[in-house]
């Protein structure tokens, strides 16, 4: 705590005494088995696994490791209820079921965003405010759609695909489950997901309120577990489609496994994306955009702004507003109402950032990190920059999915465009300016799907999001990411 | 301490950063999420308090309730040892000898609105005989406005000129410019008048006269206070800020001190650079103080209106 104030005590400094957000109305069970056939049935294997608190490296339960019999039997709980039920449930009566589920969240949003802030690191605020108000909405939404489908798909005939097998990542764990279970569920599809063994303990919560929502067995099953678990699911005969979010590497491996096949398949896979201050944008907002794009959810975001291009005549100024603001970012427990950068989601994940800060140092780059502390226990790294890199540099190509950035300059329009999509990646892009017709310029020629002006990492149900090139194909949110999930005729 | 601009190189007005409007927003909503509790509100309380300027500026204001409000300025709640003095009263200039006399070796400041306060609707002499009077009276800080007609019609030097004059005439008198942000409308204006006040010398930029409706809002208060900051980084001067008008409970105060915390620095957390322009705020800030004290609330009956 601060000294009492004194105005002659040039160290005086106010700081925010601790604000933590209880977890005492929290009920986790100490073992949490698959959800399968709206059941909680033991895996076959008798194997479990632990799940950690980042911030505290301690153990918050144990999950189940389901195996390839686990997933047969959920896919073939899936069928039967698609078949036997789902298929033939009106339309309208689908919609109450996904409305049903998305109030059922609202009512335990608060234990919802607690859990995911013990389980994934991240700050409490953002799940409070952003992860499970966007995950109900995207219930609420989809839920809206749902009688609605031959005006979605005006003059063709719409048709469910079957049994959809959903695989989700760590950074949003209950977001994605939410992005992926709504519109299939809408459609008419019945799912089988499996959450990020990391972070499973939102999408079992889910599946506690699926329970309660009345849901019919089978619709939704959710079976957690690790790389295999997953791969059961991609290789699984009789499942129609398949929904990844994850990294490109996985991406690729997916596409493989279900080539020659019938499966259908989407993929949301990793970014690069750049985050462009040309020389009239407004500088404070985009210096806090900057913020945004690459420490928000620490960096784990696919669509997070870690190449910055700022054109030469701010850049200056810019980079020094920024190096200020990342030392008044706050760093530590996520748990703590007023921290502003949480933990990272896993001790394999800080060795992976690690290791590209050190590549970026040994590749010469000029490394600058936020003067905030980071607690001593916990997988925590402090919010990092590196300028006078070069699109050769490794950390400006590859992937980091931590909160690094890379600072380049630029001189003219045609040569921030050339050098943002110098990347195998096209996911997502920002562009700060004053003046509309930069603007327009700018995301007509980028290659990513999605195009923020003056913000950034903006979601909303109603719009679609989705990458090029290695960030993948197919999207999700909006009415784009209905057509996923049906069949037009 | 007064700012002497006279040797600083002068920028292109037109050329002020720009400012987003929605992306000021969401910065101000960051610092309306911070959670100020225990020992740091405490102390946050008690520097809000320690910052207001305690006004009265109605055409019915007499020597008799301007002197009770030096009291009060002076004894916030005598029943609660220990409590900070404010920072100033603030008064029309024909009060400012009454208020010296009251407030006399208290450390109280005393200011005083001047330039045909609140509109400044006046040829620059009126303007100038009312400064220099406030000042010969012996206050110690004149709050002045600027003519936004002048403003809005693009005649910048104009403005300029006027508040430098003006800061001529304060002599040792610490100059609050008052930019009255709900006329401005815009935050690009906001932003372009606080960088000209600056260069034109103000010792304090003032949001409000407090008569005009949207005053002190948390967004002008931010572009204002990321205005100042920018104008240290390249004058090396401190420049003081004054929220006014709308500040009435403690915790929209507890919110502006956070922002500038976080974008000044605590620095800058002190009534030698930042102060509140309210006249209700204090019974609130006090309120609240003796609950963090005593665990409930007292009634408003508790607290003097002077």
């Amino acid at each position: 705590m601060a000294k009492q104030g004194n105005k002659k005590n040039k160290a005086f400094s106010w700081d925010y005494a601790p604000a933590l957000e209880g977890i005492s109305h929290l009920n986790i069970k100490e073992k949490y088995d698959l959800f399968i056939d709206g059941k909680f049935v033991k895996p076959s294997s008798c194997k479990y696994f632990d799940t950690i608190n980042p911030a505290t490296e301690e153990r918050i339960s144990q999950i189940a490791h389901g195996s390839e019999i686990d997933v047969d039997k959920a896919v073939k709980a899936a069928r039967r209820a698609y078949v036997n039920v789902w298929s033939k449930t009106s339309p309208s009566e689908r919609a109450k079921y996904i409305y049903r589920i998305a109030r059922l969240m609202q009512e335990r949003a608060r234990e919802l965003a607690v859990i995911e802030t013990l389980d994934s690191g991240k700050v409490i605020t953002e799940s409070r405010d952003i992860d499970i108000p966007l995950a109900c909405n995207h219930f609420f939404y989809y839920a809206g759609w749902a009688d609605k489908l031959e005006y979605a798909f005006p003059n063709r005939k719409v048709e469910s695909l079957g049994v959809v097998g959903q695989i989700t990542p760590w950074n949003f764990p209950l977001l994605m489950a939410a992005w992926k279970i709504a519109p299939a569920l809408a459609a008419g599809n019945t799912v089988v997901l499996k959450p990020a063994e990391t972070t499973s303990l939102t999408a079992l919560k889910l599946a506690e309120i699926i329970k309660d929502s009345g849901l019919p067995n089978g619709v939704v099953n959710i079976i957690t577990g690790y790389g295999d678990t997953g791969a059961a699911i991609v290789n699984h005969k009789d499942i129609n489609k398949i929904a990844f979010t994850g990294s490109t590497q996985v991406g690729k491996i997916i596409q493989k496994s279900i080539a020659g096949t019938d499966k259908r398949v989407t993929l949301e896979l990793g970014g690069k994306s750049a985050n462009i201050i040309l020389d009239d944008a407004p500088i404070d907002q985009a210096v806090e955009g900057i913020v945004n794009g690459i420490f928000f959810n620490q960096g784990h975001v696919c669509s997070a702004g870690s190449r910055l291009f700022v054109q030469e005549g701010v850049a200056d100024i810019v980079i020094n507003k920024l190096k200020r603001r990342m030392d008044k970012l706050i760093i530590g427990d996520p748990l703590d109402k007023n921290t502003d950068v949480g933990a990272i989601n896993s001790k394999e994940q800080l060795k992976t950032i690690n290791d590209y800060i050190k590549i970026g140092k040994d590749q010469g780059a000029k490394i600058h990190q936020s003067s905030s502390k980071a607690p001593k226990k916990g997988y925590y790294c402090v919010p990092t920059i590196f300028t006078d890199v070069a699109q050769s540099n490794r950390i400006v190509q590859e992937e980091i999915f931590g909160p690094v950035l890379t600072v380049q300059t630029f001189r003219t329009i045609d040569e921030v465009i050339q050098k943002a999509n110098n990347s195998p990646y096209g996911l997502a892009a920002g562009i700060w300016s004053d003046k509309g017709s930069r603007v327009f310029n700018l995301s007509s020629k980028l290659k990513a799907g999605v195009i923020w002006a003056n913000t950034y990492n903006k979601f909303d149900p109603t719009s679609p999001f989705g990458g090029y090139k290695e960030s993948g194909f197919g999207r999700e949110g909006g009415l784009h990411g209905l057509r996923a999930y049906v069949n037009l005729k | 301490m007064k700012n002497d601009t006279t040797n600083i190189v002068l920028p292109d007005f037109s050329k002020s950063p720009r400012i987003d409007k929605v992306g000021v927003e969401e910065q101000v909503a960051k610092f309306q999420k911070r959670s100020v509790k225990a020992e740091t509100k405490k102390q946050g309380l008690r520097m809000a308090l320690n910052m207001i300027d305690l006004t009265t500026l109605e055409g019915k204001d007499t020597p008799g309730k301007v002197k009770q409000l030096c009291y009060k300025a002076q004894h916030v709640h005598d029943i609660l040892p220990g409590l900070p003095k404010v920072a100033a009263v603030c008064v029309y200039p024909s009060m400012v000898g009454v208020s010296v006399k009251a407030l006399a070796g208290s450390g109280v400041k005393v200011a005083s609105v001047s330039t045909a306060f609140p509109s400044g609707q006046s040829p620059l002499s009126v303007k100038l005989m009312d400064t220099k009077f406030a000042v010969s009276e012996g206050a110690d800080e004149i709050d002045m406005v600027i003519s936004r007609g002048k403003f809005l019609s693009g005649e910048y030097n104009f403005v300029f000129d006027e508040i430098a004059v003006i800061k001529e005439a304060c002599g040792e008198a610490r100059l609050k410019v008052i930019l009255e942000t709900g006329e401005l409308v815009t935050l690009d204006n906001v932003r372009r008048a606080s960088d000209i006040a600056m260069y034109a010398g103000a010792d304090f930029i003032k949001t409000s006269t407090g008569k005009i409706q949207p005053a002190a809002t948390m967004q002008v208060t931010c572009v204002m206070l990321e205005a100042i900051r920018d104008f240290m980084d390249t004058t090396g001067i401190k420049v003081g800020m004054k929220p006014a008008g709308g500040i009435s409970n403690s915790k929209l105060a507890l919110h502006n001190l956070v922002m500038v915390n976080e974008v000044l620095g605590s620095e800058w957390l002190s009534n030698e650079w930042f102060r509140f322009g309210a006249s209700s705020l204090a019974n609130d800030v006090l309120m609240q103080i003796i609950k963090t004290e005593t665990g409930v609330y007292q009634s408003s009956n508790y607290f003097s209106i002077d």
